[in-house]
């Protein structure tokens, strides 16, 4: 048996001794996975810093503050969360109990990423631990000193059978994606979402794709330039642009291009410095694959700031791209990186025109002072978010349920999301064996009278309000007629 | 209407509507008045709603004909399970679309909450629902109304297997829907391979798990989600205290109804043997009751569906070890099998090997309730599962202790004509669901949107570079308190 198999073998093991079920045994691993952010924080920050060259803070900020935050929610909100949901009932079942029943799926198999490798590796194993199931651990080997300290750290934090982490490259990814899974929750890209998706097949497995895609960015020429260019600017460069819901490209009018080349610049400048380079908060490219792909995609546009690099560093300065055409190499993938293309549009009609002919984005931008033209964005286009007048922040909310549509992927999650997610929702009668007289008219013989009834009853939900005034009358009726023979008869 | 095309590369013109035209025509045909943007407003969604269900409402009796041509479906079953549960269906979405469209406010966190969070129900483009033959309006039908409630265009797929019923809703389809957004779509497995090379937003598949699987990597390669509803071995479990007249009547009824063409019917039971001494005689008299003592001649009991499936049924009767205690006649030349009880069978039993999809039912003795949650265990998921029982106690074990579709206890079927309930399969029987709102989920798309103001930037701030530690300490201030916030 090769090593992926003995995981998952041993994870579905220990999956069916039962374990991982009850909320007690879910809250104490959400709990000790806590535990793991506070003490290990260092160890955290130090691999993703040669990983990414993310400082300790951004580490913090977008990392484990997040995932703790998320697991407090988690915790917070499980016993809700796995109760049964009551349902509609209609006439015929008005003295049954309906509801929907949150269960376990089984073994899931998490594949995680580079960019933000814990936030995207972790927040769906909280969601797995809360919906009470097994899950085999994949980092992305891409980020490989972080794949080392989840290998080293996860096994002394949370059980190691149901949650165990398994590292390696290409061949070892599609060694796990042989064995079966309950579900499978992927980050990545659509080429790969689509192998994955295929492996799927074999088994029958449902999967979750966080793709990503070209994020549209649209400025309005009525709106604040200069928050929105600082908005727009932390959005894009924080990770050195490698973040799936990073805006992409922006599209404006011409006659503001020069204003937002020089409010970019600006706010880079504030942010990190006249020398990026040698901010601490200015991250690296992450390995140099994608250093050239990114260089290479600059080839065909002008450069209006930054642009400076450095190989043997991955390092590529903030950079803005002015006057770019739809047909440059930068506009024909996911960029990934620090490049800003502004695509000059005639206003928000060509906007809208131009991204509805692209496949649909994880996240869409619109900053516009005017609520006319974020109803537009909003109503004519689809992404899998849209955000007006800010980049990124959508993501923190946990009652919005992030994921992708279309190219971008498929399924969500993020606080209950996950759980659902994760979970198997079976809906469920229970009856009693009594009335049956009531089941009678379904049975044959088949007569008429009885189709008659029957209908009368499978044709009506439950209107309770109209029930209720019948009940009273039905009651008044009855004290009346009790007064009347008691009192004057 | 004849379809005879075999690829997307060679097909031939096919009839739909009044148009000539090729399945992939069709497909972009469809994408434009999608992206025309005229499937959108509530009212066009209300209006085609409302015009299908006068299509049901004002043909049932060239419905109820067409199944009954088909399987020979009584028209009380006709009726029931196909055409009010679709009355229910169209007139549950009629009533709740509004509110199903409106936006959903969400919670917000205390760093966004100036802002507007809500959720925002969008069409996804082109669906293709692909039905199948045991209930073919009904299960064609169904998803139809979800994906026209979101918004969508929608293909369908009608099963070729029930034909009478396939050539009726591709006549009338295009006859009440705007024949702009919607196309029936006929042909045999080839060319429902071919339909499957189109690109489509969302495909509703209802059927085998073998097909499901050529569906699937169709659907990967554009992407495509999927809805799978597929069927499985029900199980059903008697134990304990019990009713076993009413019992029996339920279990009868669930069972041969559509003579046991469903993919919820209860596909074997298992009980102990006691229990079975009891219910033995109750069964039959269950049986004598519903349909005499003759039921070759009863009006009331569905034939097969097919020959194939009529010599595929006999074949596994035959195979079986077990021991036949009621029924087991079969007549080819009307696709007739009796109500038939099979006892002493084992697991390794042919009747054990798949679905059995018909009018017979195998008995499992088991010796505790233990170890008959473990058979049930042992095998893939199902699509549901039930137990029969007076003792409330033994439900609940059986419950916590298993994992199926849907589940109900002291009745068959009856959970799936509830639109509050989330009608779907889980690992081997399927993944996602419809029925009431749920088709209305399933396909749409859930946009997360936020708007935020222009003002407070100097809170804004606070997540800016440089980071610094005092800046950290007032982010995890706000993220300490109750809600969940963070800024990545």
């Amino acid at each position: 048996m090769s090593r992926e198999q003995q995981a998952v073998a041993r994870a579905r093991k220990a999956f069916e001794t039962g374990r991982s079920r009850s909320l007690e045994h879910r809250i104490r691993q959400l709990k000790n996975l806590q535990r793991l952010f506070t003490e290990r924080q260092k160890e955290i920050s130090d691999a993703v810093k040669k990983d990414l060259s993310k400082s300790e803070v951004g580490t913090q900020l977008y990392e484990t503050l997040g995932l703790e935050g998320e697991i407090n929610l988690t915790i917070r909100k499980l016993k809700e969360w796995a109760a049964p949901r009551p349902a509609e009932k209609n006439l015929l079942i008005l003295a049954d109990t309906a509801y929907i029943k949150p269960e376990p799926l089984g073994v899931v198999l998490i594949i995680g990423a580079w960019n933000y490798p814990w936030a995207v590796t972790i927040k769906p194993l909280i969601g797995a631990i809360a919906a009470g199931n097994a899950a085999v651990v994949k980092p992305s080997e891409v980020c490989v000193h972080t794949a080392k300290v989840m290998e080293d750290l996860l096994p002394l934090y949370i059980d190691k059978e149901l949650y165990p982490v398994v590292t390696g490259g290409v061949p070892e990814t599609q060694e796990l994606l042989c064995q079966r899974f309950d579900h499978i929750f992927y980050t990545g890209n659509s080429t790969v979402g689509k192998l994955i998706m295929e492996a799927a097949a074999k088994h029958l497995t449902p999967v979750t794709l966080e793709l990503g895609g070209k994020s549209p960015c649209y400025i309005d020429k009525n709106c604040d330039i200069s928050i929105a260019c600082r908005r727009i600017t932390w959005g894009k460069y924080t990770n050195c642009g490698q973040t799936c819901i990073a805006p992409d490209y922006i599209l404006c009018e011409p006659s503001i291009q020069d204003q937002v080349i020089e409010e970019v610049r600006k706010s880079i400048k504030d942010f990190y410095t006249d020398n990026p380079k040698n901010c601490a908060d200015y991250g690296r490219i992450i390995n140099q694959r994608h250093f050239k792909r990114i260089m290479a995609l600059m080839e065909d546009s002008t450069v209006a700031a930054g642009g400076e690099n450095n190989e043997s560093d991955c390092y590529i300065a903030p950079t803005v791209l002015r006057d770019v055409k739809p047909e440059a190499k930068v506009m024909q993938e996911e960029i990934f990186g620090p490049l800003l293309p502004i695509l000059p549009v005639s206003g928000v009609d060509e906007a809208i025109k131009f991204i509805n002919k692209r496949e649909k984005p994880l996240a869409l931008y619109v900053f516009a002072s005017d609520d006319k033209v974020i109803k537009r964005m909003t109503d004519e286009t689809s992404s899998g978010g849209l955000l007006a007048n800010d980049c990124l922040v959508h993501y923190s909310v946990s009652s919005l349920p992030f994921g992708g549509v279309g190219n971008s992927g498929m399924g969500c999650y993020h606080g209950k999301f996950s759980f659902d997610q994760l979970s198997h929702l079976r809906g469920c009668l229970i009856k009693k064996l009594k009335m049956e007289g009531l089941n009678s008219m379904r049975y044959p013989p088949h007569t008429p009278e009885k189709l008659g009834w029957a209908r009368f009853f499978i044709l009506k939900t439950v209107d309770l309000g109209w029930l209720g005034r019948m009940a009273l009358l039905a009651i008044l009726v009855t004290v009346a007629a009790v007064v009347l023979q008691n009192y004057f008869l | 209407m004849v379809v005879s095309n075999c690829s997307v590369q060679q097909q031939q013109a096919v009839l739909t509507g009044e148009r000539m035209e090729t399945q992939s025509q069709i497909v972009e045909r469809l994408r434009s008045a999608f992206c025309s943007g005229m499937t959108t407003s509530e009212q066009f969604r209300q209006t085609q709603l409302s015009n299908l269900l006068s299509m049901i409402t004002e043909n049932e009796k060239l419905f109820v004909d067409a199944l009954h041509k088909d399987l020979a479906k009584p028209r009380f079953e006709a009726v029931m399970s196909e055409i009010d549960t679709l009355i229910n269906e169209l007139r549950y979405a009629i009533a709740n679309l509004s509110s199903w469209m409106q936006p959903e406010y969400v919670s917000k966190n205390i760093a966004t909450k100036l802002d507007t969070c809500f959720v925002r129900r969008e069409p996804l483009g082109v669906v293709l629902v692909i039905g199948t033959w045991n209930y073919p309006l009904y299960i064609l039908i169904l998803p139809m109304v979800g994906a026209i409630a979101a918004g969508n265009c929608v293909i369908i797929k009608p099963s070729e297997v029930s034909a009478a019923t396939e050539s009726l809703i591709a006549e009338l389809i295009p006859k009440y829907l705007s024949q702009d957004c919607y196309a029936v779509v006929r042909g045999r497995p080839e060319e429902t391979k071919a339909l499957l090379q189109n690109r489509f937003d969302h495909i509703l598949y209802t059927g085998s798990r073998v097909v499901a699987r050529s569906v699937l990597q169709a659907a990967s390669v554009h992407l495509t989600p999927v809805t799978l509803e597929l069927g499985g071995k029900c199980p059903c479990l008697i134990y304990g205290r019990i009713d076993i007249d009413s019992a029996a009547h339920r279990l009868a009824w669930a069972k041969f109804f559509n003579a046991g063409q469903s993919c919820v019917a209860p596909d074997y039971v298992l009980c102990t043997q006691d229990t079975l001494n009891d219910l033995l005689p109750a069964l039959r008299k269950a049986l004598e009751d519903f349909y005499g003592k003759q039921p070759e001649t009863c009006p009331d009991l569905a034939r097969i569906v097919s020959h194939r499936h009529w010599t595929r049924l006999m074949e596994l009767l035959r195979r079986s070890s077990g021991k036949v205690v009621v029924g087991g006649q079969g007549n080819q030349e009307n696709k007739y099998i009796a109500p038939t009880v099979v006892v002493d069978v084992a697991d390794s039993d042919a009747l054990m090997e798949e679905e059995i999809f018909g009018p017979i039912l195998p008995i499992i003795t088991f010796e505790s309730l233990e170890r008959g949650i473990d058979f049930i265990n042992h095998r893939e998921k199902p699509l549901a599962l039930y137990v029969f029982s007076d003792e409330s106690s033994v439900v609940n074990t059986v419950l916590e202790k298993t994992s199926s579709g849907g589940f109900c206890s002291n009745d068959g079927i009856v959970h799936m004509s509830l639109p509050s309930l989330p009608f779907g399969g889980v690992g081997a029987s399927g993944w996602g669901s419809y029925h009431g709102r749920w088709g209305f989920e399933t396909f749409s798309h859930r946009r997360a949107c936020m708007l935020r103001g222009w003002a407070l930037e100097r809170l804004n701030s606070l997540r800016y570079p440089p980071y610094q530690e005092d800046k950290m300490a007032w982010l995890r201030w706000t993220t300490s308190a109750k809600s969940s916030c963070s800024l990545m």
